[in-house]
């Protein structure tokens, strides 16, 4: 998979694969490289102004608090602000020190991204950065604006940045079955996670249509557009509700620690690279640890269960594996796209932060289902997540699919079978 | 779930018309909502009053907190005010006075106020509603303490009890409800190295109690996304709030379903239902088992519904549908037959028929 081979595309209606995640390979277990880095500059704060739209006012929230930190003295630089043309919004960033943008030419077309080894250089205290999901003209140094902050924080630079619910990963299917757009500009939860900081900023969706019908936010042949499709009074309901409760969410992490009635949680036998991964007996999977394993197939509905699951193990404090079977391709071109495509998930998974792995053909043999099972039953997994399976009618009766091989075999564990979030036009 | 539109109800045309007629006649009610004192809701209520006021609107003070702030008061100066009286040493909106007067809108601060024993209204929030039925928008801010639902929880964190509280119920009649979320500790403070002591203790206090505000409002916002999608007859579930259905029957061993089903609706902040299908006779023994079962997710904390149907699979789909459930909780039956493997039996059928919703199977 080479990442960002796409121009930078805002939202597209329908299904988007989950070929377009940052930096494909990273390694699974990566955590917080600001947390870490021994030696190097405490890591910098990350404050989040979190809305469920554009025209909230995010921005001009932003601006407001970063005008007051620079009021208070402190040295604080706009690394990006993206105008769009609002006169109120503009007005806010009167005064400030501006880091100026990079030029770059992609395709003949001359685009303008953060200038992020420029803001390294000035060091200052704190940077404002707006639209934090944003994806970078490829041949940039990083493909994703996040990566970008995350670099900043590492120097010790503290970021204040803005995103919309909808940009979440995990919320990705629930926001397409509300809105009908497929948002292509994602950021894994655990980089939300690791914010200082969440603030809603809250106006209510009557309020937000004035606004775009005064032509505030959009131009006017833009806002009526947007009133037909996402600005509809429902859809801006729904994604205020899912705002409020993530922003809940973000601020208990803040105040509750994990569960104290987990007890000591086994390490899922891990792989080394290249080899078979050898299932390892786990010493009590009686506790009450939860332990979730989601398969992995080729078919594009994967994307869905991986986010579900790493979803609700979030939730639920629960570990979370990906496993895929491999099969022998035998140099068969459709299983060779099948396993392609295999590895696109894993990759996708990794991204999400979760373990993600592949079972080889001898430990799989010819019937995947079951050595799937013994994998999880092995390895003290509570919980399988699998998507629907397809089809239905003679042939599905006629032949058995893997998934519900799985849930006959499995009847030891839980298995949730997610639902297919989609959306009729 | 797809939006469609369907024919509506009789009740559902019914409950349009009378909406409708509501806005007609009765002022809207917007109301600013906080987690703590010095979030700045009084500041958004003025300054909504004062851009109201800038688009030509009537807009007037009725009720705000004293001492205001430097800021509040700059604003107050830009706007009318009909003073407080005051009444045996209580202060007391002037509702005669506004109602003569008549402005468009109208700003009331300190909702939860009581008024003195004799008036007209109770409490101020009964005065606004009145302001309310008589035509005039009201704009209002409130602390989540001073609701009477939350009153015990927020106790808990704070160790403050307060006597004067408005009941949950005229929040959620509002048109309108916006959070002011200013976070709990400026993150970028001077003195921000680290909060320790009574300062991180405060700082938890006020994070657990932004929580429960904005909960709050999610929930009042999830009541008004419903009445639209019913008022407009849109057959919708966008699923935002998580709601759990666990499926009892006599046999199932429901205790892991149902306390794996409470874990969740409380992680996620959800709604936990337990619903059983009726049918035919059951035996004494069966009786009592369903009985156990039942009661043990009563006190789980779920809303237990009993299910009519012929076909339990399809009553509890369509339950759940009805419902906007997202995640449907059962047993891996009893049958094993073995043409079972092959059709994947009632459990089958039910993952195929559950559009939208997650089903999970329990081990038996």
């Amino acid at each position: 998979m080479t990442a960002g081979n796409a121009p930078p595309d805002r939202m597209a209606p329908g299904n988007a694969p989950p070929d377009r995640v940052a930096s494909g390979n990273a390694p699974p277990d990566r955590v917080a490289p600001s947390k870490l880095a021994p030696g190097s500059a405490t890591p910098g704060k990350l404050k989040i102004y979190l809305g469920y739209a554009a025209g909230v006012g995010k921005t001009y929230q932003m601006l407001e608090d970063a005008q007051e930190l620079r009021r208070q003295g402190r040295d604080i630089v706009i690394g990006y602000f993206e105008p769009h043309g609002r006169a109120d919004t503009i007005a806010k960033t009167e005064g400030m020190e501006f880091v100026p943008r990079r030029k770059v030419e992609y395709r003949g077309a001359l685009f303008e991204e953060m200038d992020t080894d420029a803001i390294l250089a000035r060091h200052p205290e704190i940077c404002v950065v707006d639209e934090f999901p944003h994806t970078n003209v490829p041949g940039s140094a990083r493909t994703k604006r996040w990566e970008d902050v995350t670099a900043l924080l590492d120097a010790g630079i503290g970021v204040l940045t803005t995103m919309n619910i909808q940009h979440l990963e995990s919320l990705n299917d629930q926001v397409w079955q509300i809105s009908g757009v497929r948002v292509r500009e994602t950021i894994p939860d655990w980089v939300v996670k690791q914010a200082d900081q969440v603030v809603m900023v809250d106006v209510t969706p009557g309020a937000l249509v004035n606004r775009l019908l005064r032509g505030v936010v959009y131009s006017a042949e833009k806002s009526k557009k947007a009133l037909e499709n996402f600005f509809q009074e429902s859809t801006l309901g729904a994604l205020r509700e899912l705002a409020m409760r993530q922003t809940a969410h973000e601020s208990e992490s803040h105040h509750v620690e994990a569960p104290a009635d987990v007890p000591h949680r086994p390490e899922p036998a891990s792989p080394r690279d290249g080899e078979s991964p050898e299932p390892q007996p786990v010493a009590s999977p009686t506790g009450r640890f939860e332990r979730i394993l989601i398969l992995v197939t080729a078919d594009p509905s994967s994307a869905m269960v991986i986010r579900r699951a790493k979803r609700v193990a979030d939730y639920l404090h629960a570990d979370c594996i990906a496993v895929a079977i491999q099969r022998p391709t035998g140099g068969n071109k459709v299983l060779v796209e099948e396993r392609e495509a295999i590895e696109r998930h894993l990759n996708f998974a990794r991204n999400l932060h979760i373990d993600a792995r592949l079972l080889d053909a001898e430990s799989a043999g010819d019937d995947p289902a079951k050595a799937l099972v013994e994998f999880a039953r092995v390895n003290g997994v509570t919980q399988l997540f699998l998507a629907r399976p397809r089809g239905a009618g003679l042939g599905a009766i006629l032949r058995p699919n893997v998934e519900q091989r799985i849930v006959w075999l499995s009847r030891d564990m839980q298995v949730t079978i997610v639902a297919d979030r989609t959306r009729a036009a | 779930m797809t939006p469609a539109t369907r024919r509506r109800t009789p009740e559902e045309l019914l409950l349009q018309v009378q909406a409708e007629e509501a806005q007609d006649t009765r002022g809207r009610l917007k109301v600013f909502l906080g987690y703590a004192s010095g979030v700045g809701k009084s500041f958004r209520m003025l300054d909504e009053g004062r851009r109201r006021a800038e688009r030509g609107q009537d807009v007037v003070v009725g009720a705000i907190q004293l001492p205001p702030t430097p800021d509040v008061e700059s604003l107050l100066r830009r706007l009318q005010i009909i003073p407080l009286r005051d009444v045996d040493g209580v202060s007391v909106v002037d509702v005669p006075a506004i109602l003569k007067r008549h402005p468009r809108v109208c700003l009331v601060d300190g909702l939860a106020w009581d008024n003195p024993p004799g008036s007209v209204n109770r409490s101020r929030w009964q005065d606004v509603r009145q302001l309310l039925d008589a035509g005039i928008a009201v704009v209002a801010s409130i602390n989540i303490q001073y609701i009477t639902e939350l009153q015990g929880r927020v106790e808990k964190i704070t160790g403050k009890h307060v006597t004067q509280t408005v009941p949950q119920s005229f929040l959620y009649g509002a048109d309108e409800i916006v959070v002011v979320d200013a976070p709990p500790e400026m993150c970028f403070g001077h003195s921000g190295q680290g909060v320790a002591g009574d300062q991180g203790r405060l700082a938890h206090q006020l994070s657990a109690l932004r929580e429960i505000a904005l909960l709050f409002a999610a929930d009042v916002v999830d009541h008004q996304l419903e009445s639209y999608l019913k008022q407009n007859g849109i057959a919708a579930s966008f699923g935002t709030q998580e709601r759990i259905l666990v499926c009892i029957t006599p046999r199932t061993s429901a205790r892991a379903m149902i306390e794996s089903g409470r874990r969740n609706a409380q992680r996620f902040h959800g709604e936990l239902i337990a619903a059983h299908v009726r049918q035919g006779q059951l035996s004494e023994e069966s009786r009592a088992a369903l009985e156990r079962n039942l009661e043990m997710a009563r006190q789980a904390g779920a809303h237990v519904e009993i299910l009519e149907g012929d076909d339990p699979i399809e009553a509890i789909l369509e339950f759940a549908h009805e419902r906007g459930v997202t995640q449907v909780f059962v047993g891996h039956g009893l049958e094993s037959k073995w043409w079972h493997r092959w059709t994947g039996g009632p459990v089958g059928r039910l993952i195929r028929g559950a559009q939208g919703i997650d089903v999970r199977v329990f081990p038996q």
